[in-house]
């Protein structure tokens, strides 16, 4: 199937092996956040037993280490995104905050009424919000590249929206309730023929994905490390030398600034002058031992075992509708399942609804059985609209997950299918 | 009629026979809240949705011979489970023993474990209405 060693790869991550509900952690809930390899944990243990201390300032050397720590995480971002410099890697919460960064400082220095902003109808709340807030802030309009049924951008659509007034399209490169891969190289190259800066949403992307930001050559990338089987709470925004140069600091404070005096303040070069405040230091440090985590694993080994595990889902899946004799579930008005993103191009997330049950039941019976899956709106509302749904539940698949767990999480699915027959009946 | 204590007791002993079972609670809560009577869809209106749960739940009083009725419906078939619970216990009763009674089921069933904590305040917002419908009753003279 592919050239890793799952079960070496299942030891390094210590949550996976315990019982909830008295069976085994099935653990399918890896969109919302991945689980932490021992590397990762082993090093917030011991920044905080050996190496803690303020970072930048200090002339001591526990402080040394420190700042070395924290910047050697900024390198190993750099090559893992391939940025040209280092600079350009802004470490911030998350990707919530650092689209928030974006629109705060780039959209309130370059947007001016009558300008427009795209996004797309898969965007998570978090690529919607800050767009929406700086949008009524400035008198700018809001657009929406819709979709198709499978969960793809009509980029038809797409293509008769960009105009000289364009300028922003605010993108999720993967979608985090379908899974479908936007062509994002694509969408980039049309936005820049027309002026337009391009900031990708990478909180699923870049733990399935190769990440070239050159290649790509997009504006700004927001990363979450949480979702890349590092700590919560840090994150990254990448953005060009040339942009980040032009925009404004975002928060006041302290390590932002060049000078300050009560009559004027200079701020710092970047990365600096975005990152006001004593940072993240444990996490940024340990998010690093993430990163080298994936990269001993390789991405492409990652994908080949994800998509291996994807496709056995969506065909057993797939399979239930069509064994309708089999499970005697005649009674049912419709197929038993439907497949929620069909994308041609996805990453290993798979949503769906079993007909005739509340996706909230059968995220607690599945819960009973030790299975996490993830069920609700998956914080895309506008997207669950246009679906016709309230929600979904939401199965999606890390390199740490078997074959065997999906076998397990499908037998438990017939099981619910099975149950809203007889109920129905 | 029996009392809101002994309703209680009955609901934990039929709870222990499943020895914490997560899944075979799971079932049970369904069937329980598949017998509730159906609630007449015309009482399903924004006015008696219970704010504050995930789910839809809706909750609507009427009063009849000095005692409360309550009819219960969930959108989710566990979530009805839950409320048939309250409308079990507290259905039929007076004012008085409703906003007198202590609900000691919950804890002694695990329902906190079975749930989690944002549906426990999905759960506490039921309890809240269902207090608040008595003591409007009350207050109105009855």
């Amino acid at each position: 199937m592919s050239n890793i060693d799952i079960t070496s790869i299942r030891n390094q991550f210590p949550i996976l092996h315990q019982e909830v509900n008295g069976k085994p952690l099935v653990y399918f809930d890896n969109a919302a956040t991945t689980q932490k390899p021992k590397s990762v944990i082993d090093a917030l243990v011991k920044y905080y037993s050996t190496d803690n201390a303020n970072i930048h300032r200090a002339a001591h050397t526990l402080a040394a280490r420190s700042t070395d720590m924290f910047e050697d995480t900024r390198k190993t971002i750099q090559t893992f995104i391939n940025a040209k410099e280092a600079e350009e890697c802004i470490f911030t919460k998350g990707v919530t905050e650092s689209i928030n960064l974006v629109a705060q400082t780039w959209g309130r220095t370059f947007l001016q009424a009558g300008d427009e902003v795209i996004i797309t109808t898969m965007e998570h709340h978090s690529n919607i919000v800050p767009w929406q807030m700086i949008c009524e802030e400035k008198g700018v309009i809001l657009k929406v590249i819709p979709i198709n049924e499978a969960g793809e951008l009509l980029m038809d659509e797409y293509d008769k929206m960009l105009s000289s007034k364009t300028k922003m399209i605010a993108c999720v490169w993967v979608s985090n309730a379908l899974g479908t891969i936007n062509p994002v190289k694509e969408i980039i190259q049309k936005a820049h023929a027309v002026g337009a800066k391009v900031l990708l949403d990478g909180a699923q992307a870049c733990s399935h994905l190769a990440v070239d930001v050159q290649d790509l050559d997009c504006d700004f990338l927001a990363v979450s490390s949480h979702k890349l089987y590092g700590p919560t709470g840090v994150g990254v925004l990448y953005g060009k030398r040339e942009l980040l140069e032009a925009m404004p600091p975002y928060q006041g404070g302290g390590e932002m600034i060049k000078e300050v005096s009560f009559e004027k303040t200079t701020y710092n070069e970047i990365p600096y002058k975005f990152e006001a405040g004593t940072p993240n230091i444990g996490d940024v440090i340990a998010f690093k031992y993430a990163l080298d985590f994936v990269n001993e694993i390789g991405k492409e080994n990652i994908a080949t075992h994800e998509n291996a595990l994807l496709k056995h889902c969506m065909e057993e899946l797939e399979q239930i509708n069509k064994s309708v004799e089999t499970y005697n579930y005649t009674s049912l008005q419709e197929q038993p399942i439907t497949l929620i993103g069909t994308a041609k191009q996805k990453v290993s997330v798979q949503s769906f609804v079993i007909n005739g049950m509340h996706h909230f039941d059968a995220g607690m019976m599945l819960d009973a059985k030790g299975i996490a899956v993830r069920t609700g709106h998956h914080c895309t509302q506008p997207l669950m609209n246009r679906l016709g749904l309230d929600g979904t539940i939401r199965a999606s698949f890390s390199v740490y997950n078997t074959l065997e767990e999906i076998d397990v999480f499908l037998e438990a699915v017939k099981k619910l299918v099975v149950l809203t027959a007889k109920h129905t009946k | 009629m029996k009392n809101i204590t002994d309703i209680q007791n009955e609901i934990i002993d039929n709870f222990e026979l499943f020895d914490g079972d997560m899944e075979s609670i799971l079932f049970y809560l369904m069937d329980l809240g598949k017998k509730l009577p159906a609630m007449p869809e015309a009482h399903k209106t924004e006015d008696f949705i219970v704010k504050g749960c995930q789910s839809k739940v809706w909750v609507y009083p009427s009063f009849v011979d000095g005692k409360v009725i309550f009819e219960a419906d969930s959108n989710t078939e566990i979530t009805k489970g839950l409320v048939s619970l309250l409308v079990q216990v507290w259905s039929n009763q007076t004012p008085d023993e409703i906003l007198n009674s202590e609900l000691f089921f919950i804890e002694k069933i695990g329902m906190s474990r079975m749930i989690g904590s944002q549906r426990s305040n999905g759960f506490s917002s039921m309890i809240k209405q269902i207090k608040m419908y008595a003591l409007a009753y009350k207050a109105a003279g009855h």
